[in-house]
C-alpha cells in the first residue's frame, strides 16, 4: 500500500460564529506513515482530540483535506480502516468481556465461529483469556482498558486512534499498559495516532512525537524519536525509561510545550513528568 | 432461625406489614372515640361505629356470604373475583396500548430534537386534563368508530382512558433511557459505521431498561387506576369501578360490603405490578449498566 496511514493538509476545524468563535485547529499539516506510531501532546485545548475525531470523521473539518489510506475519512470509518478506543473504556455493561469485544465483528455480520475465535485470539493478547465470561464492572479500570483495546483491535485494523486511553489510570498501571500497548503494536503491526498529555508517555510509545500549542490550536513542532541520539530510547523495552537519549527527547518535548530552546543533555535526572 | 430469617426476609417483613395496618384499624376501632378525633370542626380520624369502621374480620367474613339476599346470588369472593378479572383485562390492555404509543413518542422525540421541543410540552399538558372529563367525550367519539365489521364498545372506551394514563410515564421514562448513553458509547457506535437501527438496538434499548422498568410499573399502576374510573364515568358495568359504586349503597345495612371490591382494586394493583416484577427479572442482566440502578 503506497499510501501513509495518514494524511492531513492544511486543516482548520472552527467552532461557533462571531464573537464566540474558536478556532480548535489551525493549518494542521501532518502525515502518519503505514505502521508508525505518532503522539500529539499539548495542552488542554489546543486541538489534539479533535484532530484525532477528525481523522476518526467523529467530526468534520471546516475546511482542509484529509485522508486514511487514501480514502476520504468518511470511507474510512464504514469500511472499518480504524479501530478507536478513548479515555473512558466505552464496554457496554450489559455484556460480558468477550460480548464487547466481539461486538464490532458481531454488528458487521462475521459468523459466530470466526467471532468466537477472534475474541479467544484477542483476549490472549491483552490477556485477559480467564475474564471472558466476566461483566465489565468485575474488572479494575486497567483491565476494562484493555478490553476496549481488544475490541479496537477487533477487526485488524491497520490504523488505531487513542485518546489518552491511559488518562484515567494510576502511574503504575499506566507504565505497565504502555509496556503491552508497545508489545501489541510490535504483534500487530499497525499505525497509532496517540493523544496524551504526558510527555514520557509520549516519548515511551512513539515513533515521532507531534506537540500542540492552544488558541488556535496548531503544531509547533515535531520530536522523531528515532533521530540520531534518541535511538536508544526507541528500543522499547521497559529499561528503555532510563536510557539518556530517552531524557533528551523528554527535554525536547518539554522545550516545544514551553516554547524555550532545548536545555543540554545534562537534563538527565529531572523530574520526567 | 438466622437462614430462615434472610432466605424468607421479605415474605416475613411483608406479612408483619399487613398485620400491623390490621392491628391499627382494629386497635383504634377498639379503643378510638367513638366520634372519631376531631381538633376544632375538623375530622382528622374517623368515627369507629361498626357503620364507618368495620371490624377487619367482618369485611373478609364478607367475602364469603352472598351478594344480595336473592336467592341464587353468588358468593361475595366471586363476584369480586370475575369484577377483579375484568378490569384487570382492561388495564392490561390499556397497559399494553400506552406503552407502545409512549415507546413511540419516546423514539420520535429522541430521533428528533425539534419533535421533542414540540411535543413533549403537550405529552405534560395531557395529563392535567381531568379523567372524568375526558371519559365521555371518548365514549362519544368511539362510538361513531366503525371499521369493517367491528364497533367500539364501552370496553374500548375504558381501555383507551387506562392507556391515555399509562402512556405517559413511559414515554418520560423512555425518553430518558434512550438519552441515557454516554457520549463514548455513541462516537463509538459511529466509528462502528453502524447506522441509527442497530445503535437503538445494541446501545439504546438497553441503556434505557433501568429507567423503562420503573416507568412501565408506574404506567402499570396509573392503567389499574385509569380502568377503574373510567368504568365509573363512562358507566360501564363488570367491572369493579362499577362495583365499587353499587355496593358502596348497600352500605348503611353492610357496612362490611363495599370494602371488597376495594380489596379487589388492592389486588389487581398488586398482580399488575408483581408482573412489572417478573418483567424485571427477566431483563436483569440489562440493568448493569452503571447510568443509574
Amino acid at each position: 500500500m503506497n499510501h501513509p496511514a495518514i494524511e492531513v493538509r492544511g486543516v482548520n476545524r472552527v467552532f461557533g460564529k462571531g464573537r464566540k468563535q474558536v478556532d480548535a485547529l489551525s493549518d494542521v499539516d501532518l502525515t502518519v506513515a503505514d505502521g508508525e506510531f505518532v503522539s500529539l501532546i499539548g495542552p488542554s485545548g489546543c486541538g489534539k482530540s479533535t484532530l484525532l475525531r477528525l481523522v476518526a470523521d467523529l467530526d468534520v473539518a471546516t475546511s482542509g483535506e484529509l485522508a486514511v489510506f487514501g480514502k476520504s475519512a468518511r470511507q474510512a470509518r464504514l469500511d472499518q480502516e480504524y479501530g478507536i478506543a478513548f479515555q473512558q473504556s466505552g464496554l457496554l455493561p450489559w455484556r460480558t468481556v468477550a460480548g464487547n469485544v466481539e461486538l464490532p465483528l458481531k454488528l458487521h455480520g462475521v459468523s459466530t465461529e470466526i467471532r468466537r475465535r477472534r475474541v479467544a485470539e484477542l483476549l490472549e493478547l491483552v490477556g485477559l483469556s480467564d475474564f471472558a465470561k466476566s461483566h465489565p464492572d468485575q474488572l479494575s479500570g486497567g483491565m476494562q482498558q484493555r478490553v476496549a483495546i481488544a475490541r479496537a483491535l477487533a477487526e485488524s485494523p491497520r490504523l488505531l486512534l487513542m485518546d489518552e486511553p491511559f488518562g484515567a489510570l494510576d502511574e503504575i498501571t499506566r507504565e505497565r499498559m504502555q509496556n503491552e500497548l508497545v508489545r501489541i503494536c510490535a504483534e500487530t503491526g499497525a499505525a497509532v495516532l496517540f493523544v496524551t498529555h504526558s510527555i514520557p508517555e509520549a516519548v515511551f510509545l512513539s515513533d515521532r512525537v507531534v506537540v500542540m500549542s492552544p488558541r488556535p490550536g496548531r503544531i509547533t513542532g515535531i520530536v522523531d524519536v528515532r533521530a540520531d541520539g534518541m535511538v536508544a530510547a526507541h528500543d522499547r523495552s521497559a529499561g528503555a525509561r532510563d536510557e539518556e537519549g530517552f531524557f533528551r527527547a523528554v527535554g525536547e518535548v518539554r522545550s516545544l510545550l514551553h516554547g524555550t530552546p532545548a536545555p543540554a543533555v545534562t537534563a538527565r535526572g529531572v523530574d520526567s513528568r | 432461625m438466622a437462614r430462615i430469617w434472610s432466605r424468607f426476609r421479605a415474605v416475613i417483613l411483608g406479612v408483619l406489614g399487613i398485620l400491623a395496618v390490621v392491628g391499627a384499624w382494629d386497635m383504634y376501632k377498639a379503643f378510638g372515640p367513638e366520634q372519631g378525633v376531631l381538633v376544632g370542626e375538623t375530622r382528622i380520624l374517623p368515627r369507629t361505629t361498626d357503620l364507618a369502621m368495620p371490624h377487619s374480620w367482618e369485611m373478609l367474613q364478607r367475602f364469603g356470604e352472598p351478594v344480595t339476599a336473592l336467592s341464587g346470588a353468588p358468593d361475595a369472593f366471586n363476584a369480586v373475583y370475575d369484577a377483579s378479572l375484568f378490569s384487570l383485562g382492561l388495564a392490561a390492555r390499556g397497559w399494553v396500548i400506552g406503552v407502545v404509543v409512549g415507546l413511540l413518542l419516546a423514539l420520535l422525540m429522541s430521533g428528533f430534537r425539534i419533535v421533542e421541543s414540540a411535543l413533549l410540552p403537550w405529552v405534560v399538558l395531557s395529563q392535567t386534563v381531568p379523567l372524568i372529563a375526558i371519559a365521555p367525550l371518548v365514549r362519544r367519539w368511539g362510538s361513531e368508530i366503525e371499521i369493517g365489521s367491528y364497533i367500539w364498545t364501552s370496553q374500548d372506551s375504558v381501555a383507551v382512558i387506562a392507556a391515555y394514563l399509562a402512556f405517559f410515564p413511559v414515554a418520560v421514562g423512555a425518553l430518558r433511557g434512550l438519552k441515557s448513553p454516554e457520549a463514548t458509547h455513541l462516537d463509538l457506535m459511529r466509528a462502528f459505521g453502524v447506522g441509527w437501527w442497530l445503535t437503538l438496538v445494541t446501545l439504546r434499548i438497553p441503556a434505557s431498561v433501568p429507567y423503562l422498568l420503573p416507568a412501565l410499573r408506574l404506567g402499570a399502576a396509573s392503567a389499574v387506576i385509569g380502568a377503574v374510573v373510567a368504568e365509573v364515568s363512562i358507566g360501564l358495568k363488570g367491572g369493579l369501578g362499577r362495583m365499587v359504586i353499587d355496593y358502596a349503597v348497600a352500605a348503611s345495612g353492610d357496612p362490611a360490603k363495599p370494602w371488597a371490591p376495594i380489596f379487589g382494586a388492592v389486588a389487581i394493583g398488586l398482580v399488575a405490578a408483581g408482573a412489572i416484577g417478573l418483567l424485571g427479572l427477566a431483563l436483569r442482566p440489562f440493568r448493569l449498566t452503571g447510568v443509574a440502578q
